[in-house]
């Protein structure tokens, strides 16, 4: 937060997926509203962590950054330069600084290509010649994510998830980028594989300064890796923070919820409060009217319904701080999610 | 007693010093790779009908384009009329004097009935040519195909749409029966009725019909795995680190397309030898006096009541190949993608 020109600046974000319908012509009948007007900015060498349940859609905000989706609305500034509605042309320059991790090792490789040919790919499509040739940059690469420089010719399905993820890093990182989107880098992973790639990517962080935004529903990954918290609902961002603001003293109830419902491991503990949310994520295709959350709240009102909170500093919250709620949290200390477990909640 | 969410909270306070050790155990594995292609070849040779197959198969595409060397070598041609040139070799009838159509040490596999010519170069030049134009019928109808399917299925929205209803509209068609009535058509766009047609004018008509009618399945094959293929995050990938369409088709895309690609083909030519065959012995296609395995077996059938042995050489050796190169073409499919189970 130190330096004033961010990294990324994204405003207004929106992305609505048309469905199509009607016979015998073909129109558009409505629209799913993925990603509705999202405000967030990440600064160099800062890691925005973006929370949410499936379907609230942060993997579309990541998609929306590496511009692998078109946005209907909104702005996504990187270093000054308006990326909104770019063409691949115009990308190409900024390509090489934005790269993203994806979710699935086994489909984010391309099975007929040698792990060689896959980090070296990106190189090759943007012209960099590392001094040394780029083999042994890849081989350099290879060893900064813990591989076995010596894999160079082999192929993908001789790995296990964990290195494959591995291997996904060190393509992301052949282009030497600024930012990273991660898209759930690690939820198809193996539990004891997990914190290597967390702790990988944490590593990469660190030494090389990249910034990232790092999409998860898993929120003790998150609290682990960002050092800001974006908790997103139903395509928009109920609350926004520092990590341990969010985590310490949540304000919007729903980021409460999701808080209480951390599994705990610890059994010697106390019992916790924990929030049972009702009901299913209302269908983004025709999101409820004012706050999104409302019907799922234990403390909405009428004015819930009629007018949308914005996403504002609440009295009393450190700055860069926003909670979109009518009636925030007041209860400082939420002991979560170092909680007890609570015995229902495991079942 | 797992919880919903998959990750507690206590993974993540594993110590760094984890990710040194997957490098160290994967050191020992040794270094040798290998690629997709390889295994399938290793598969391929563990298959004892695929490895037979393949030798037949490639035997006749041996005998096929050795035919004028091995017809020298024999010392005849499939055009002389020995029967008629060299007296005592047919009756007073046009068949032969000896028994099984006259297999003697001279004439391997006979002479035929009435004109007398060699059935053995016959067959030769007959294998050569059906080979060739089935040959380059594939080698067309597979190259139409992925250019369309992979076009269709890559662009998508509306080109997609109109090569979809072109390809229903073509696979709707009864072929056989097409080419039988639009074949004189095409032909006589170009000669007129009265001259002969000249044989490359057939060969060529007929490698275009076959392939216009053929890329369709291909093609819709190939459009479906495309679609699948480019909502995988690979490609994706590709497109974050700036990769041009050019580049996605061909490097991410067309690498693995080459299984279906492979066994679509395979599969595609015993068809094509089988449908030239058919249509030159319903008379279209190439007519007597090039050798053809379809001319052969409709000269053959003039004469099976009295004498099999015509009819016998060309449908035997077409029905060993056609049956080889099915055969060949199924353990290609086994090897190449062995997930999926007959």
């Amino acid at each position: 937060m130190s330096s004033t020109t961010p990294l990324l600046d994204v405003s207004g974000l929106t992305k609505h997926f048309p469905i199509k319908g009607g016979f015998p012509i073909r129109r558009t009948v409505g629209a799913v509203q993925a990603v509705d007007g999202l405000d967030f900015q990440v600064h160099e060498g800062e890691s925005l962590g973006l929370v949410g349940e499936s379907g609230c859609g942060k993997s579309t905000t990541g998609r929306l950054i590496t511009r692998l989706l078109e946005p209907t609305a909104g702005k996504i500034v990187y270093r000054g330069r308006d990326i909104t509605h770019a063409d691949r042309k115009q990308l190409a320059p900024v390509r090489s600084e934005i790269q993203m991790i994806f979710q699935d090792p086994y489909a984010s490789l391309n099975p007929r290509q040698t792990v060689g040919k896959i980090i070296s790919g990106p190189m090759e499509i943007n012209g960099i010649d590392p001094s040394g040739g780029r083999e042994k940059r890849v081989r350099e690469l290879l060893e900064i994510v813990g591989l076995n420089p010596e894999h160079y010719n082999r192929f993908p399905h001789e790995f296990s998830g964990g290195q494959r993820q591995r291997i996904g890093v060190a393509r992301a990182l052949a282009l030497e980028p600024k930012l990273i989107v991660a898209d759930e880098p690690v939820s198809a992973l193996d539990v004891s594989i997990q914190a290597q790639v967390v702790n990988l990517l944490q590593k990469v962080q660190r030494e090389m300064g990249i910034a990232f935004v790092f999409i998860a529903h898993d929120l003790a990954v998150v609290r682990h890796f960002s050092q800001r918290v974006a908790v997103m609902y139903l395509g928009k961002i109920v609350e926004i923070a520092d990590r341990d603001d969010l985590y310490g003293s949540p304000r919007h109830p729903y980021t409460r919820a999701l808080l209480s419902a951390v599994p705990e491991a610890s059994v010697d503990t106390a019992p916790r409060d924990r929030i049972r949310l009702t009901g299913d994520v209302p269908s983004p295709i025709s999101p409820p009217s004012g706050c999104r959350f409302r019907t799922r709240c234990w403390k909405a009102t009428e004015k819930c319904a009629s007018e949308a909170p914005p996403l504002a500093r609440v009295e009393g919250d450190a700055a860069g701080h926003l909670t979109a709620c009518h009636y925030p949290e007041t209860e400082q200390t939420v002991p979560a999610p170092r909680l007890a477990k609570d015995p229902e909640a495991a079942a | 007693m797992t919880p919903p969410t998959p990750s507690p909270a206590a993974p993540v306070e594993v110590a760094d010093e984890d990710s040194a050790i997957p490098a160290k155990t994967t050191a020992a594995q040794g270094t040798e790779s290998r690629s997709p292609g390889r295994l399938a070849w290793n598969r391929f040779k563990r298959d004892r009908t695929g490895v037979i197959s393949a030798f037949v198969v490639i035997f006749f595409f041996v005998i096929g384009i050795c035919a004028p060397l091995i017809a020298k070598l024999y010392g005849k041609d499939p055009y002389t009329t020995y029967g008629m040139n060299i007296p005592g070799l047919l009756n007073e009838f046009n068949f032969p004097v000896k028994p099984n159509g006259g297999i003697d040490g001279e004439y391997w596999f006979g002479i035929e009935p009435q004109l007398g010519r060699d059935v053995f170069t016959f067959l030769l030049y007959g294998i050569r040519n059906s080979l060739m134009i089935a040959a380059a019928a594939t080698l067309l109808t597979t190259l139409l195909g992925v250019v369309v399917g992979i076009t269709a299925g890559y662009l998508g929205g509306k080109t997609d749409y109109f090569v979809g209803r072109v390809i229903d509209i073509l696979l709707a068609f009864p072929q056989t029966l097409f080419f039988i009535a639009f074949w004189p058509v095409v032909l006589a766009i170009f000669v007129s009725p009265e001259e002969n047609t000249p044989v490359w004018l057939t060969v060529t008509s007929l490698i275009a019909v076959m392939t216009a009618f053929g890329w369709a399945s291909i093609a819709r094959l190939l459009r479906g795995e495309v679609l699948a293929l480019r909502e995988r995050e690979f490609v994706e990938a590709a497109k974050v680190t700036g990769a041009s369409p050019a580049r996605i088709i061909f490097k991410e895309l067309l690498p693995n397309l080459w299984t279906p690609i492979l066994i679509q083909s395979t599969l595609l030519l015993p068809a094509y030898v089988t449908a030239e065959a058919g249509l030159a012995f319903l008379g279209v296609g190439l007519q007597d006096p090039t050798p053809d395995w379809g001319v052969m077996i409709q000269n053959g059938a003039k004469f099976y009541q009295d004498d099999i042995t015509f009819m016998l050489f060309p449908g035997v050796s077409m029905v060993i190949f056609v049956v080889a190169f099915n055969l060949l073409g199924d353990s290609v499919r086994d090897a190449l993608d062995p997930k999926t189970k007959r």
